[in-house]
């Protein structure tokens, strides 16, 4: 009787601590980006582009990379919703019968989402080379729409899976087609739709890699999809690679930043998922 | 019956993977009557129900070949049109499921894909299909809600109005009370009565009693096969097959 007391205490000693180590890592990642850049933390920071000498530590502020990461990351979400949602669609409600190939395709993505971004970020490069174009906000957004694809995919591809099948066979035998019937699908999972934004979206903004040769960098907002584009990533490791100490505590406030945009979005996508849930049987 | 009826199936068998799940099935639905289809778990009730309209072209691997005939209409020849095929019958499954949509649109969804679109016609149709289904008076002022805040009782109302809506000569039932508790139960069985004057109904039941207080026929499926088809009292009361007689005893379930 007392080992399997022991035993029990043990175990749930183990979870405790783990639960705290995950716990308390994010406070201390959270805390350590908010102790380090709250100094340099100033108005000017998201409301000016950087002036000259603003990497020597003169004035200026990274609105450029906010903007850019806003438009590189909102426009490959936008894009890869535009490709994800008819694949998804395609494999769960055109394919039934044909579950080899719903798979194959289902495997492909799976694959897909584990390639590290710098692939999609050197891939995105070729076409950029063989197009003969320059780094630019389009280059970004095609290299991290390559990248959020597969997150979509399986995200959205999860969700439709959770809805009954009777629900289909309620809407089919209605008479209806299935793209009708699909649009039902839709609004059941609207939920689901918005948590895979929010996937796509929070991995888009935070990704160095695949915009490091494709967006570019310029101190300007980019005003056509051919310029070059900033991001916060890149703001963040160019600034933090400054001697200047004055610099590399910017580069902690873009850091900040960059945390509290992924906070507000999160926070943001729940109050959606909330609202659209009402429908939800 | 001498003029054809709505449902005729000749010679159906239908594979799925490698398990023959129905064996050779050839019958006439009688219109204007409630069948029950009845049987031991696994059997192929829902199978045979689904194939009435189609439903089981979504099942993997499933291969079927035999005649349905709808109106005289094969409804698994090559150039059949389904959703025309479905439109013809309503069907009720085991638990409801509402469209994610409020009271109204579940009821108007099936006539606007149709396209009744102008608002009166509407709203007659989604008033009229509620009454018919005792739904009308108890969620006339809250139509545009959600259909999931009814109660599951008043939800499989909903699914029904929402089937007769788009105007079938059939209606399907697929255990359709076993979710419900016994208040409800009652409430869709006298549906189930009083809509035979209209539809021709076709139910899946494990309950013995529910097909002999609602229907006037009974198919008694055993293995993939149908053992026995007649009326209601004959069938239960006084079979003439063995199987049928140990199954309605409870010898086999």
């Amino acid at each position: 009787m007392k080992r399997r007391k022991l035993e029990e205490l043990f175990f749930r000693i183990l979870m405790i601590l783990a639960t705290i180590i995950v716990g308390g890592s994010f406070f201390l990642i959270v805390g350590t980006v908010f102790i380090k850049g709250i100094h340099y933390m100033n108005l000017d920071m998201i409301t000016k582009t950087p002036g000259g000498g603003f990497y020597i530590g003169k004035e200026g502020g990274v609105l450029n990379a906010i903007i850019g990461s806003f438009y590189v990351a909102g426009g490959a979400t936008v894009l890869g919703l535009l490709i994800s949602i008819p694949v998804a669609i395609y494999i769960n409600m055109y394919m039934d019968g044909k579950r080899f190939w719903s798979n194959t395709v289902r495997m492909a993505f799976d694959v897909l989402f584990g390639i590290p971004s710098i692939v999609y970020g050197a891939f995105g490069f070729l076409i950029m080379v063989y197009f003969g174009l320059r780094a630019s906000l389009l280059g970004g957004i095609i290299a991290v729409t390559l990248l959020v694809i597969p997150i979509l995919v399986r995200t959205l591809d999860e969700v439709i899976r959770t809805v009954p099948l009777e629900l289909r066979d309620a809407a089919l035998s209605l008479g209806s087609t299935r793209w009708e019937m699909s649009k039902v699908i839709l609004r059941q999972i609207r939920p689901g739709i918005f948590t895979a934004i929010l996937l796509s979206f929070g991995r888009a903004i935070g990704d160095v890699a695949s915009v490091l040769f494709t967006a570019g960098f310029s101190d300007n907002i980019p005003t056509s999809l051919h310029e070059p584009a900033a991001t916060l990533p890149l703001a963040i490791f160019f600034q933090l690679g400054s001697p200047v100490e004055e610099v590399q505590g910017r580069g902690y406030a873009s850091a900040l930043i960059l945390t509290v945009i992924v906070l507000i979005i999160t926070l943001l996508s729940d109050f959606l998922i909330k609202k659209f849930s009402k429908h939800k049987i | 019956m001498t003029k054809t009826p709505h449902i005729s199936v000749q010679h159906l068998n239908v594979h799925i993977g490698n398990q023959r799940i129905l064996k050779d099935i050839s019958i006439n639905i009688p219109d204007k009557k409630v069948t029950s289809i009845i049987g031991p778990s696994g059997c192929g009730k829902t199978t045979l129900l689904k194939s009435f309209n189609r439903l089981l072209d979504n099942t993997a691997d499933v291969k079927i070949d035999g005649k349905v005939l709808v109106d005289g209409e094969d409804i698994y020849a090559p150039d059949a049109e389904v959703t025309h095929i479905r439109k013809k019958m309503g069907l009720l499954s085991q638990r409801p499921f509402p469209l994610p949509m409020s009271i109204y649109d579940n009821v108007a969804y099936g006539p606007r894909i149709h396209g009744i679109r102008k608002k009166q016609e509407l709203d007659e149709l989604v008033e009229q299909q509620l009454k018919a289904t005792g739904l009308w008076n108890e969620v006339k002022d809250r139509l545009n809600s959600s259909a999931t805040r009814l109660s599951i009782g008043q939800q499989q109302r909903l699914c029904l109005a929402r089937g007769l809506a788009v105007g079938p000569e059939i209606i399907l039932g697929d255990e359709s009370t076993s979710a419900l508790d016994p208040v409800s139960t009652a409430i869709i069985e006298d549906l189930f009565i009083s809509l035979k004057e209209k539809y021709s109904i076709v139910l899946v039941t494990h309950i013995l009693r529910q097909a002999r207080r609602v229907s006037d026929y009974i198919i008694f499926v055993y293995m993939g096969k149908i053992i026995e088809f007649g009326p209601t009292e004959e069938v239960l009361l006084n079979p003439r097959e063995e199987l049928t007689r140990e199954y309605v005893k409870g010898f086999i379930s």
